[in-house]
């Protein structure tokens, strides 16, 4: 181990004070000017407003979407899924709950709209029709399916989604099972239906 | 006249009196600097990851001049550079086999380190420069996989740049901010574009300059892991050192032979390496809609996302009673109250967010944390070791099998890093993170045990 010893340094001549304080009031004043030059640079990595206002609603027409068939549109880049599921996935929705991470949608990182926790084990306004933002809560992936129940050895004997990245499982109403990597049901898009098969997605009758 | 005085003529001369930093240079690095002479293979990687690094550069340039970063055509501009640019196909896959290479290359320079101790007085410095340009490496990496705007490129940034996402309080903002978006989009390409071909690359080569001279400094470490300048000769160099040029240049060269011939060889035969170097999904235009069935990140990347994958909410017991035991080794191998005290406190902490409801950070969190502190752990190697050598020649014939066990473990996680998961490979990437952290960890303790061998006085070596 070699050992340091600091070389002596020449002598300090007298410090002259006055010109000392001008260079730390240089210093301060340059330093403050850095400082405001930087924010608009940091700013400018933002979203620009183009990027704020395109979140404009869609409006999806969801009549030929059969019992137990799925659609995907695109709302802010992200995919929405509508679901038509049928008497026998709803079903599978009410036998679930022992093994949710969170049945009743009461997390409130992704807060789930009151309009459509009715009955909690749907998640939709109408009992059937589905709707969710495609977008596992883990990582930010798209979740695979639907799968039917067997289908999938990662759900088992439920029907639900499959998220590719990190192996995160849901059931048919979005609902995360316990112990996966995401803790958080897939959220629901604010939406309201225009007429009884158009739906607006981004806007909800709160808003 | 006011010329500096040269000892060449003609027109060197006339150069070196106008300009006498240059030669300077050249006999400082390269004609006067005196490494030891009983290097071995190992050191061929130094000089091969500065060969690579130019390559990148030059092949990246020739890219740039076709490629648009632009998320309508970024995707296209990739496939007319591969069918349409004359030689665009070579310049591209000396671009891509270049990324996995310099990985290699600057993964087996860091195992190299790891052997013969070369992070160790007076080599920390030199060591800490080289894990920024590890990092710089990596940062480098990632901005450019998302260029080529296929499925890969765009769910793979997807992911990482999500895990910002789980950092409290300013999480959300932050990855907004780095995306410049709300989902990956035009602008997220368009910076990261700037940040690949101009940021990174002049932090890399600033910092690889910076890398060689303090290493130039204090002078290259050996297979024997002992100071040659300990024993000088009457002209004050090295008895054990010879000239970097030419006998270091030459050798050098001789190994870049080898280098060619497997990167040209994977060039020419098998540029994607079977999804390893070029992974298929990442020729399917990136859909914002549709992830892939299965993800993974390059190679390189594999171990510290197997980590990340590895932590998961039953496994969060497990980190806290090794961050318990930990603590408590800490705690009773001190002495000052002080510190003590400090230890103890921490360890509640960590304990706290680990274990306490309401409390404790969610298990994703802690994924980012450990795979962080995988890669960060490593600036912290000079102050682990305690070992009373440097080289693992002279250290006990088990801590060669330590420093095995770490390497398997590193390997067993880059390779589950590629699967998709399941509950058996999950339990193994654990093992391996335990594995891999407790190197590190318990490194202050195992590094000082045993019986150690003599170390000479001078380097070994036999001509050849």
């Amino acid at each position: 181990m070699s050992s340091t010893t600091p070389a002596s340094l020449p002598e300090q001549p007298n410090v002259d004070l006055e010109r000392r304080a001008a260079i730390v009031a240089t210093g301060v004043v340059g330093g403050a000017g850095c400082v405001a030059a930087a924010i608009p640079y940091i700013a400018s990595w933002g979203p620009s407003e183009r990027e704020k206002a395109a979140g404009s609603p869609v409006d999806v027409d969801v009549s030929s979407l059969a019992p137990g068939q799925m659609m995907v549109a695109e709302w802010r880049g992200k995919p929405i899924w509508f679901l038509r599921r049928t008497p026998q996935m709803i079903e599978s929705l009410r036998k679930d709950t022992s093994l949710l991470a969170d049945p009743d949608s009461k997390r409130t990182a992704f807060p789930t709209p009151a309009y459509v926790l009715q009955e909690p084990a749907l998640r939709s306004i109408k009992p059937d029709l589905l709707v969710l933002v495609g977008i596992c809560t883990h990582l930010g992936c798209s979740p695979s399916g639907p799968f039917a129940s067997d289908e999938n050895s990662q759900l088992g004997p439920y029907p639900g989604f499959v998220c590719p990245c990190h192996g995160s499982t849901f059931d048919l109403a979005g609902r995360v099972f316990k112990d996966k990597p995401a803790s958080d049901n897939l959220p629901v898009p604010p939406h309201r239906y225009l007429t009884d098969s158009t739906i607006r997605v981004g806007e909800d009758t709160q808003t | 006249m006011g010329l500096h005085k040269t000892p060449y003529g003609g027109l060197m001369g006339w150069f070196d009196s106008r300009m006498p930093s240059a030669m300077d240079a050249f006999r400082t690095h390269m004609s006067e600097y005196y490494a030891p002479k009983n290097f071995n293979f190992w050191y061929f990687f130094g000089s091969m990851a500065l060969v690579v690094l130019v390559i990148q550069l030059l092949s990246g340039m020739f890219l740039a001049m076709h490629y648009k970063p632009d998320s309508n055509v970024a995707f296209w501009s990739v496939e007319f550079i591969m069918r349409e640019v004359s030689g665009g196909w070579f310049i591209r896959y000396m671009h891509s086999t270049g990324a996995s290479f310099f990985f290699i290359v600057v993964y087996l320079h860091m195992f190299r380190a790891l052997l013969y101790g070369s992070y160790r007085t007076p080599r920390e410095v030199v060591w800490l420069i080289g894990c920024a340009i590890f990092m710089a490496l990596m940062a480098e990496s990632f901005f450019g996989y998302l260029l080529p705007w296929g499925q890969m490129s765009y769910w793979g940034a997807q992911v990482i740049i999500n895990l910002f996402d789980s950092i409290p309080v300013i999480g959300p903002g932050l990855s907004t901010w780095i995306r410049g978006d709300y989902v990956i989009g035009d602008a997220t390409l368009n910076r990261f574009f700037a940040l690949h071909a101009c940021v990174i690359p002049l932090v890399l080569l600033g910092l690889a300059v910076v890398h060689i001279f303090a290493l130039h400094d204090v002078g290259s470490n050996n297979p024997d892991g002992i100071e040659i300048k300990d024993h000088l000769g009457p002209d004050g160099r090295p008895l054990d050192g010879i000239p970097f040029h030419p006998y270091y240049s030459v050798h050098d060269i001789y190994g870049l032979g080898f280098f060619f011939l497997a990167y040209f060889g994977i060039i020419f035969f098998a540029p994607e390496l079977g999804g390893v170097f070029l992974e298929g999904n990442n020729f399917i235009p990136a859909d914002p809609l549709q992830t892939p069935q299965h993800i993974a990140p390059l190679w390189y990347f594999t171990p510290y996302y197997s980590i990340l994958r590895a932590t998961t909410e039953g496994f969060l017991l497990w980190i806290a009673a090794c961050a318990l035991g930990l603590g408590a080794l800490v705690y009773f191998s001190l002495r000052d109250r002080r510190l003590r005290v400090g230890v103890a406190g921490v360890t509640a902490v960590v304990l706290a967010l680990l274990t306490v409801p309401k409390v404790q950070l969610d298990a994703k969190l802690w994924g980012v944390i450990l795979s962080g502190a995988s890669a960060m752990i490593l600036f912290a190697l000079p102050w682990l070791d305690r070992s009373p050598v440097k080289s693992m020649r002279y250290r006990p014939t088990w801590h060669k099998i330590v420093l095995g066990a770490f390497a398997v473990a590193f390997l067993v996680l880059g390779y589950l890093g590629m699967l998709p998961p399941n509950p058996l490979r999950t339990a193994i990437a654990q093992v391996g993170t335990a594995v891999y952290f407790g190197f590190f960890a318990l490194m202050p303790w195992w590094s000082r045990m045993g019986e150690f061998k003599p170390v000479p006085e001078r380097v070994r070596f036999a001509a050849h």
